[in-house]
Formats: C-alpha cells, sequence, structure tokens
C-alpha cells in the first residue's frame, strides 16, 4: 500500500530528532542542485537574445514570474501546513506554515519589486491598480498579517492553530481575488497595459524561465526546510532555558 | 438562541457598547473626505459611493475586537464553549446580533452621508442597498478575526490588519455594483449578485472558521 507507507512516512516525522536527522542529510544535496540551477538559468537568462521589442528589460521576467509563481505555491504549502496542524496535530505542520510565512512574503516581495522595475519602462507606471497586481498586494498584506499575530501570541502551538484557521479563511479568498479581474477591468480603465493568460512564448524565452522557476522552487524548499529546522532548534533552546531557568530558582533554596 | 440573540443587541445599544460610537466615526470619516479632496461638488458626487463604501468598512473594523472579548473579560465565553448547540450556530447568532447593532446603523446613516457628498438619489438608494446586502460579510469575516485576536491583550488593530485584505472583494463588488447603477453602460445585477454571493458564503466560512480559532484560543 503506497499510500499508508507515504502517511507512516509523514507520521514518523513528527519525531522531530528524525526530521532534523533528514534534513542535515537533504540539504547540502538541495542547496547545491539550487546553485547548479541558479547557475544554470542565469547563464541561459543572460545568454538568450533580448525581445525586439522590449530589449534587456525582458530578462527580468526570469526572477519576477518564478518569485509570482513561489508566492502563491508558499501560500499553497502554508495551506496544507495548515490542515495538517488542524486535523492531525502534526507538530512538524506547526513549524511548517511559521516559517513559510516570511518566506512567502519575501517572494511576493520580490514579485512585486521586479514587477514594478519592469512596469516602469514598458507601461510607463511603477504601479497600475490591476486585478492581478491588487491581489498580489493583498496577498503580500495576509503574509505580513501572519507574521504578526504569530509574533503577538507567546504559546507557539496555540499561535499555529489560531494562525491555520486564518490561513485557510485566506485560502479560500485567493480564487475570489482571481475571479475579480473581469469585473475590476469593467470599471477602471481597460486591460491595455497588462496581458494576462498565458501568451505563446518563444522557446528561447521558455527554457530559462522554466530552469529559473525551478531554481527558485528548489531555493524554497532549502530554504524552507532550513528554516524549520531552526525553528525546532529555537523552541529546544528556550524550553532548555526554561527548564535551567527552574532548575536555577530550585538550588538555592535547598542550599539555604 | 433568542436570548443570546437579545442579550448581545441590548448590550451593544446601550452605553459602552460601541454601537454608536461606530456610527459617529462613519460619519466623521466621510465628513473629513471634502475637507482632504475640496469641497468640488461634481468630484464628490463622482467618488462619493466610494467614499461611504469606505467609511462604512472602516467603522465596521472599529467594534470587531469587542465581539467576542467582553465575553471572554466576563467569563461568559467560557459558558458558550460549554453548550451542547453547536459553536458555529452560536457564532452565526453573534454575528447577526453584532451586524444589527453595529452594521445595520451604518446602513441607516448611510443615506445622510450619501446628500452631504452631493449623490443623487439612485446613487443613494443603490448605496445603501449594497451596504445593507455588504455588511453582513464584513462581520462574518470580521469574526474570524475577532475569534482569532481573542486571547492577545491588544488584539484590537491586529483584527484590522488580518481581516482588511479579506475583506477587499466586498468593497470591490459593494462599490462597482453602486457605480453600475448611476453609469450606463455597466449592468447594475452581476456585481450586486456576487456581492450577495459574498455574503452568503461568508455566512459559511465566518462562523465556522471563528468557531474554530475560538476553540483553539480557549484551551
Amino acid at each position: 500500500m503506497p499510500e499508508s507507507l507515504a502517511i507512516t512516512k509523514i507520521s514518523d516525522l513528527a519525531n522531530p530528532t528524525r526530521f532534523l536527522g533528514l534534513a542535515a542529510r537533504i540539504l547540502p544535496w538541495m542547496a547545491g542542485i539550487t546553485a547548479i540551477l541558479f547557475a544554470i538559468g542565469l547563464y541561459l537568462t543572460f545568454a538568450s537574445e533580448g525581445d525586439y521589442q522590449q530589449g534587456m528589460t525582458v530578462r527580468i521576467m526570469y526572477v519576477h514570474v518564478p518569485a509570482a509563481w513561489l508566492s502563491m505555491m508558499c501560500y499553497s504549502v502554508m495551506a496544507m501546513s495548515a490542515i495538517g496542524t488542524l486535523v492531525w496535530r502534526h507538530p512538524l505542520a506547526d513549524v511548517s506554515h511559521k516559517t513559510a510565512a516570511p518566506l512567502g512574503a519575501a517572494f511576493t516581495l520580490i514579485a512585486l519589486a521586479t514587477g514594478s522595475l519592469w512596469g516602469r519602462p514598458m507601461w510607463g507606471t511603477w504601479w497600475v491598480w490591476d486585478a492581478r497586481l491588487t491581489s498580489v498586494f493583498v496577498l503580500f498584506l495576509m503574509y505580513l498579517g501572519l507574521i504578526a499575530l504569530n509574533r503577538a501570541m507567546d504559546d507557539p502551538s496555540r499561535a499555529a492553530r489560531v494562525s491555520a484557521v486564518l490561513i485557510l479563511i485566506g485560502f479560500v479568498n485567493i480564487p475570489i481575488i482571481k475571479f475579480s479581474v473581469d469585473w475590476w477591468n469593467t470599471l477602471h480603465q481597460p486591460a491595455s497595459v497588462i496581458r494576462m493568460g498565458g501568451p505563446t512564448i518563444d522557446k528561447e524565452f521558455l527554457w530559462p524561465l522554466l530552469i529559473m522557476a525551478l531554481a527558485f522552487t528548489l531555493l524554497f524548499f532549502t530554504l524552507h526546510i532550513a528554516a524549520m529546522r531552526n525553528e525546532i532548534w529555537r523552541r529546544r533552546v528556550s524550553a532548555q532555558r526554561r527548564m535551567a531557568a527552574r532548575m536555577a530558582g530550585r538550588t538555592p533554596a535547598k542550599e539555604a | 438562541m433568542t436570548a443570546l440573540l437579545l442579550r448581545d443587541l441590548k448590550l451593544s445599544v446601550r452605553a459602552g457598547g460601541g454601537a454608536l460610537i461606530g456610527v459617529l466615526f462613519f460619519m466623521t470619516v466621510v465628513a473629513v473626505i471634502p475637507f482632504g479632496v475640496g469641497p468640488d461638488l461634481n468630484l464628490l458626487s463622482r467618488i462619493g459611493p466610494a467614499i461611504v463604501w469606505i467609511g462604512a468598512l472602516l467603522s465596521a473594523l472599529l467594534g470587531l475586537d469587542r465581539m467576542f472579548q467582553t465575553d471572554r473579560e466576563d467569563g461568559s465565553l467560557d459558558l458558550i464553549l460549554m453548550q451542547e448547540h453547536p459553536l458555529a450556530l452560536t457564532v452565526l447568532v453573534k454575528c447577526l446580533a453584532h451586524w444589527l447593532g453595529n452594521g445595520l446603523p451604518l446602513v441607516i446613516a448611510s443615506p445622510l452621508l450619501g446628500l452631504f457628498m452631493n449623490m443623487s438619489e439612485v446613487a443613494i438608494g443603490a448605496t445603501m442597498l449594497t451596504l445593507l446586502v455588504g455588511t453582513p460579510a464584513l462581520t462574518f469575516i470580521g469574526a474570524v478575526g475577532a475569534a482569532v485576536a481573542v486571547a492577545l491583550p491588544r488584539g484590537g488593530l491586529l483584527v484590522s490588519i488580518l481581516v482588511l485584505p479579506l475583506a477587499i472583494p466586498v468593497l470591490i463588488f459593494g462599490v462597482s455594483a453602486s457605480y453600475a447603477a448611476v453609469e450606463d453602460p455597466a449592468p447594475f445585477m452581476p456585481p450586486f449578485l456576487i456581492l450577495v454571493a459574498i455574503t452568503m458564503f461568508f455566512a459559511v466560512i465566518g462562523p465556522i472558521g471563528a468557531a474554530l480559532a475560538l476553540r483553539n484560543t480557549a484551551d
């Protein structure tokens, strides 16, 4: 039964020590592959010819599109972890969606910033209140809100469960934002500056883009696993500090 | 359930409940706009529906953090959690009471503010109608935020930050329906019906999410 095997594998990881062992084993590999993919992707990016209309600025796409894609994927990972938190009370899921939020915020910020830099020469403006831009900006705000919520609560497991509820509610909102595209455009200027949907990309642009997307995805997972490892260590340190403080309170009492 | 509804309503209407403060805040926000953009009546009538909607959104956020906090402070939240009724149903009733106490006054006050903004009768009617349909959605979304932040000592600002991004679709369709009623080419019904759909959607999702969050913060 491959399914039950997968489930036992995942529940095995509930033991933080096992996860730390796994992380220590695969992290160097993932980091290495990420670096190689980035090297290939960046080489292809700069080796490929510029667009005949956009010139050099088309190279922004190779950073912008993967970052935008990852900002969505990161939220999906968080939503899956949130389900893991609420349904199975998986301790690793708590750590997972807590540490994914800053990463998601960072990728969303990269997507927004590069998109803005790209928009300046292409559209003649830094920012348009277009449905796509606005919905990504809302996503950024949701990430920041989740980070703020996690910081506001002392008890990590309670913070995890509560923010998991919020993550799931926020995930429900994403399709609504996406469907609002048409309505938003009828209200404001017609969609002349931004073109949505996959335009037919030439192979010359497609290959670097795909490799960069893969590199970004691996970068995310590398950073995510590293951040989860750090979070587990941080919790251990704080638990040991609490224990030490308790012990320190006890020993002078004995002596006296 | 009826007793809970009446109790919450009484609490919100009587002094200290904050229902009237919400309306006052609403009127103040809208009254501040002409000072900011200038008293140009044509401009005001054009941006009027949007301003009224934004004012309503902000003042709907204002009272949210008190939704479960007062119950937590006097201990009745624990009694509510121990009830045999499904918690989501109780939360739904609390949402309704909160809306009747805080949302409905905003809807009633909106025509007056529409007059201030030099809006036409059709625009005032449309704005009032969209507010009537849209503000419950704000309450239902806000219930989740309020439940999430109930255990925090100063959760008020955090509730607003968490709820505002989720409330954006409501704002989009509320404003676009209000404009569609005035401007000819755009039809009124599609955005209005989507607004209704959003409200009904959050009427289901909101209480369930809030109940889940309350159960998780309580222990």
